[in-house]
C-alpha cells in the first residue's frame, strides 16, 4: 500500500477524530474526564440489549427521513420540510388508529399507506409553491414544518383531546391492532427495520440504474441545461420531494406506533432536521446512510447516560454530532479545492 | 468503487470499536451506605418556575439526608429530547443504584406506572398524580411501590385572589392561564373563591360585581406560534379594564406587562406563581407570589425509603400555617409582595389566619358551576375529591371550561 494510498483511507477519520477531540476538551473543561464521558455514552448506546433496541427504534424514522432526503438532493432540493413531512404522516397515521377500524393487518397497512400519502402531498404543496410560486423549497418548507406542528397541537389539546381532558401531552393510546408489533418489552418493530432496509436498497436502485434517477442527477447538477435537454424540471422536482416526502411520513409512522402509542404534542422533535445533517454528512450516498444515521441514534442516547452519569447537559451529544457534521463540511470543501486545483470537475449534487 | 466506501464504513466502526475499549471506564457502583435517589424534570432545573422548585427539593434532600446523592435529568419531553425516553432514564437511574425515583411531572403519570411495574424494590413518587390515590378516578392504577405527592396550592391560590381583590379599583380581574385540566381548574376557581369571599367581607363590595376573566393560554410557557402570546393576553386584560393579572403558567409575562403599564401612570397589580423571587421582576406593584416547597416532603420520603418504612400513599399536603415561608416546615408557600399597603396586608393577614384555623372556608356551598349547575349545596363542604376533580369553572368565572 503507498503512502498516498494510505492517507485516503485514513482522510475520512480526520474529521471525526477532530470531532472527538473537540468534544473530549469540552469534557475536560466541564472537569469530566473525556474517557469517563465517552464510556459513559457508549454504555448509554451499547450497554445491554435494551439500549441497543432504544438506539434502533430511534434510528429507524431518522434513516427513513435521511433515506428520502437522499433523493431530493440528488435533484438539488433542500427539503427543509422535511420534518413537517414526519409531522403530517403521523397525523395520518394517527387519524386512522383512532377513527377507522380496518379488520387484522390491513388496519396497519394502511395507517403507513396514510402516512406516506399524507407525506408526500405534504412535500407536494412544498414542490408546488417551489414551481409555481416560486418560492424557494427552504421557506415553503419551514412554513408548512410550522403548520404541521401547530396542526399537532390543535388535533391533540382540541377534537382528538381524550376524555379526561387535554393535557397537552396526547392522544389516548391506539388500540393495540393499530399499532406495528414489537419485540419484546422494546420501542423496535422488526417490521420497521426491514422498511429501513427497503427504502435503502429501491433508493439505491433507482438513482444509479433507472432512467428517472439519471433525471434527477441532471437536474441537481444543473437545472437550466436538464431544462434544455428535455428533462421537466418541475415535474421532476415534484416527484422528488413528493418521494421523499412518502418516506418522511412513514418515519412518522413508526413514530406514533411503535415508538409512542399515541399522536404526541411533539411527535418528531426535530429528527427531520437531525436527517439533514445525517445526509449532508453521508455525502449524499445512500448507502452510508444507514451507519451514520446509526451512529447519530447512538451518540443522542448515549448523551442521556452521559448526562446521568456526569450531570452535565446532555446538548454535549448535539455538539459532538454538530462539530462532526461541520469538520467533515469544511474537509470536504478542502478535498473538492484540492481537485478543483487539479483540474476535476466537482459532483457534489448540490452544487 | 462500492467497495471503497464499504471500506471507509468499516473504518470508521474500527474507530469507534477502538475508543470503546480504549473508553471502558469503570463502573459507578454506588457504596452502600450512599442513599441514590433520581429526580426527572420536564423543563430545565433552573426555569425559575415548576422544574427549578423540584430540582432545589432535591438540594434539599442532599442537605439535610447524609450520604443522600440525587442524579438529576432535565427536560424530558419529546420536543427538547426526541430520543430520551422515562424509561431508559430510569434504567439508568436505577444502575446506578437509585432506590427512589421522583418524576415530576403529570406527563409523566403513564410512564412512572410502567417503571414501577418493571422496577418493584424502587419506590417511585409521580408528583402531581393521582395514580395512587385510593379514591381517586384512577385507584388501582399504581402498583404498590409508587406514590403520589402534591402540595395544597389551593390555599395559597386562594390568598392570591384574595390579594387581587383587596387591591383592584376597577374590581376587574384576569386570570392567565396555562392549559385546561383538573389541577389548573381547580387553582384558578380557588383564586377566585378568595376574591369573593374578601370583595364581600373586606371591601364590603357584592362578590357577583367581580370581573374574573380566565385565559388559557394553551400551555404551560409560551411557545411561538403555538400558544397564545402572554404578553397580548396580559395587554388585553388591562384594555378591558382589569387592573390585576394573577398568573397561573410558568414564566413571568403577567408582571412584566403589568409592569410595563405602571411605568405609563397606570395603577395595575400583579401576581405572579411558581417561583418564591416571582416578585424581583416588578416589586412595587407584586402583591405576593405562592409558591411551591417540595423539599420538607422529598425529604420525609427519602428517609422513609431510606429506613425501608416507606408505604405507598397518595399526599396533598398542606401548608405550615404558623410561617408559609418557612421551608423547612411548609409544602407550599405565600410571601407577601411589596405592593400591598399595610391596610390590605392587615386584611390578608386576616384571611390566613381565617383559613388556618378553619374558621374561612372558601370552598363551601352553594357553589355552581359556569353552566348554572349546582355543585354544592347551601353550607356542604367540598371534599378532597370535589375539589381535585371539579369539572368546569364556576359560575361567574369567564373563559373556557374545557
Amino acid at each position: 500500500m503507498s503512502l498516498g494510498r494510505i492517507a485516503r483511507y485514513l482522510w475520512p477519520a480526520v474529521p471525526v477524530l477532530i470531532a472527538l477531540v473537540i468534544t473530549g476538551l469540552l469534557l475536560v473543561v466541564f472537569g469530566v474526564s473525556p474517557q469517563a464521558g465517552f464510556g459513559a455514552m457508549l454504555r448509554g448506546a451499547f450497554g445491554d440489549q435494551s439500549r441497543v433496541l432504544s438506539v434502533t427504534a430511534f434510528w429507524v424514522p431518522l434513516a427513513l427521513a435521511s433515506v428520502g432526503l437522499v433523493v431530493s438532493f440528488t435533484a438539488g432540493l433542500w427539503n427543509i420540510g422535511v420534518e413537517g413531512q414526519i409531522v403530517i404522516g403521523a397525523i395520518a397515521a394517527s387519524w386512522l388508529a383512532l377513527k377507522f377500524n380496518f379488520s387484522g393487518p390491513l388496519q396497519i397497512i394502511f395507517e403507513l399507506l396514510a402516512a406516506m400519502i399524507a407525506g408526500a402531498i405534504w412535500a407536494g404543496v412544498t414542490a408546488f409553491l417551489k414551481t409555481r410560486g416560486k418560492v424557494h423549497e427552504i421557506f415553503g418548507g419551514l412554513a408548512l414544518n410550522n403548520l404541521a406542528i401547530i396542526f399537532t397541537n390543535y388535533l391533540i389539546s382540541g377534537p382528538w383531546q381524550p376524555p379526561e381532558g387535554g393535557t397537552f401531552r396526547g392522544t389516548v393510546p391506539f388500540p393495540t391492532k393499530a399499532l406495528l408489533p414489537l419485540y419484546g418489552d422494546s420501542r423496535l418493530s422488526p417490521i420497521s427495520v426491514v422498511m429501513v432496509i427497503a427504502a435503502v436498497v429501491i433508493v439505491f436502485l433507482l438513482l444509479r440504474g433507472s432512467y428517472w434517477g439519471l433525471k434527477l442527477k441532471a437536474l441537481g447538477k444543473n437545472p437550466s441545461s436538464a431544462f434544455l435537454l428535455g428533462v421537466s424540471s418541475e415535474r421532476e422536482t415534484i416527484l422528488a420531494l413528493m418521494f421523499c416526502g412518502a418516506l418522511a411520513g412513514l418515519g412518522g409512522a413508526v413514530r406514533v406506533t411503535s415508538w409512542f402509542d399515541s399522536l404526541r404534542q411533539s411527535i418528531s422533535g426535530g429528527i427531520g432536521y437531525l436527517a439533514l445533517l445525517v445526509v449532508m454528512l453521508s455525502a449524499f450516498r445512500v448507502l452510508l446512510i444507514p451507519f451514520i444515521a446509526y451512529f447519530f441514534s447512538a451518540v443522542l442516547n448515549g448523551s442521556i447516560t452521559l448526562q446521568l452519569r456526569t450531570q452535565l447537559h446532555s446538548s454535549l451529544g448535539g455538539i459532538l454530532t454538530g462539530v462532526l457534521v461541520l469538520m467533515v463540511l469544511l474537509f470536504g470543501e478542502l478535498r473538492q479545492l484540492k481537485r478543483f486545483s487539479e483540474g476535476r470537475v466537482s459532483s457534489r449534487p448540490d452544487e | 468503487m462500492l467497495h471503497f466506501k464499504m471500506g471507509r464504513v468499516v473504518f470508521l466502526v474500527t474507530i469507534f470499536a477502538l475508543l470503546a475499549a480504549a473508553c471502558g471506564a469503570p463502573a459507578t457502583e454506588a457504596p452502600p451506605e450512599e442513599f441514590v435517589f433520581g429526580v426527572i424534570l420536564v423543563g430545565p432545573k433552573n426555569d425559575r418556575g415548576w422544574s427549578q422548585a423540584h430540582y432545589e427539593g432535591g438540594l434539599y434532600v442532599e442537605e439535610n439526608l447524609p450520604g443522600a446523592r440525587m442524579i438529576v435529568f432535565e427536560s424530558l419531553n419529546p420536543a427538547d429530547k426526541p430520543e430520551a425516553t422515562l424509561e431508559g432514564v430510569v434504567d439508568d437511574m436505577v444502575a446506578q443504584g437509585a432506590t427512589l425515583v421522583i418524576t415530576t411531572s403529570d406527563e409523566f403519570e403513564e410512564d412512572t406506572v410502567g417503571a414501577a411495574n418493571k422496577y418493584p424494590d424502587v419506590t417511585f413518587i409521580n408528583a402531581s398524580g393521582d395514580d395512587a390515590w385510593s379514591e381517586g378516578m384512577d385507584a388501582g392504577v399504581a402498583p404498590s411501590n409508587e406514590g403520589n405527592i402534591m402540595g395544597r396550592m389551593e390555599d395559597m391560590k386562594a390568598i392570591a385572589g384574595c390579594a387581587a381583590a383587596l387591591a383592584t379599583e376597577t374590581g376587574k380581574m384576569g386570570y392567565l392561564g396555562p392549559l385546561i385540566n383538573f389541577e389548573t381548574r381547580r387553582l384558578t376557581a380557588s383564586a377566585y373563591l378568595g376574591a369573593r369571599y374578601c370583595y364581600e367581607n373586606y371591601r364590603g363590595l357584592n362578590p357577583d360585581d367581580i370581573g374574573y376573566t380566565v385565559t388559557w393560554i394553551g400551555f404551560w410557557f409560551n411557545i411561538p406560534g403555538v400558544t397564545l402570546d402572554p404578553t397580548e393576553v396580559v395587554t388585553g386584560f388591562f384594555d378591558g379594564g382589569a387592573d390585576v393579572v394573577l398568573s397561573g403558567i410558568d414564566t413571568t409575562e403577567g408582571i412584566v406587562v403589568a409592569g410595563q403599564n405602571a411605568d405609563q401612570g397606570e395603577k395595575v397589580w400583579a401576581v405572579p406563581y411558581d417561583y418564591e423571587g416571582g416578585c424581583e421582576e416588578k416589586p412595587e406593584i407584586c402583591l405576593g407570589v405562592p409558591f411551591f416547597n417540595w423539599g420538607p416532603a422529598y425529604l420525609a420520603t427519602a428517609q422513609a425509603v431510606s429506613a425501608g418504612t416507606w408505604t405507598q400513599s397518595w399526599d396533598w399536603n398542606p401548608p405550615y400555617w404558623d410561617d408559609l415561608t418557612d421551608e423547612v416546615k411548609t409544602n407550599v408557600g405565600w410571601v407577601d409582595g411589596p405592593g400591598l399597603t399595610a391596610e390590605m396586608k392587615a386584611h390578608l393577614d386576616d384571611f390566613i389566619s381565617g383559613l388556618a384555623s378553619g374558621d374561612i372556608v372558601i370552598w363551601k356551598g352553594p357553589i355552581n358551576l359556569q353552566d348554572g349547575t349546582p355543585y354544592l349545596a347551601e353550607g356542604e363542604i367540598a371534599s378532597d375529591n370535589q375539589i381535585w376533580y371539579l369539572p368546569k369553572l364556576l359560575e361567574g368565572m369567564e373563559g373556557s371550561s374545557e
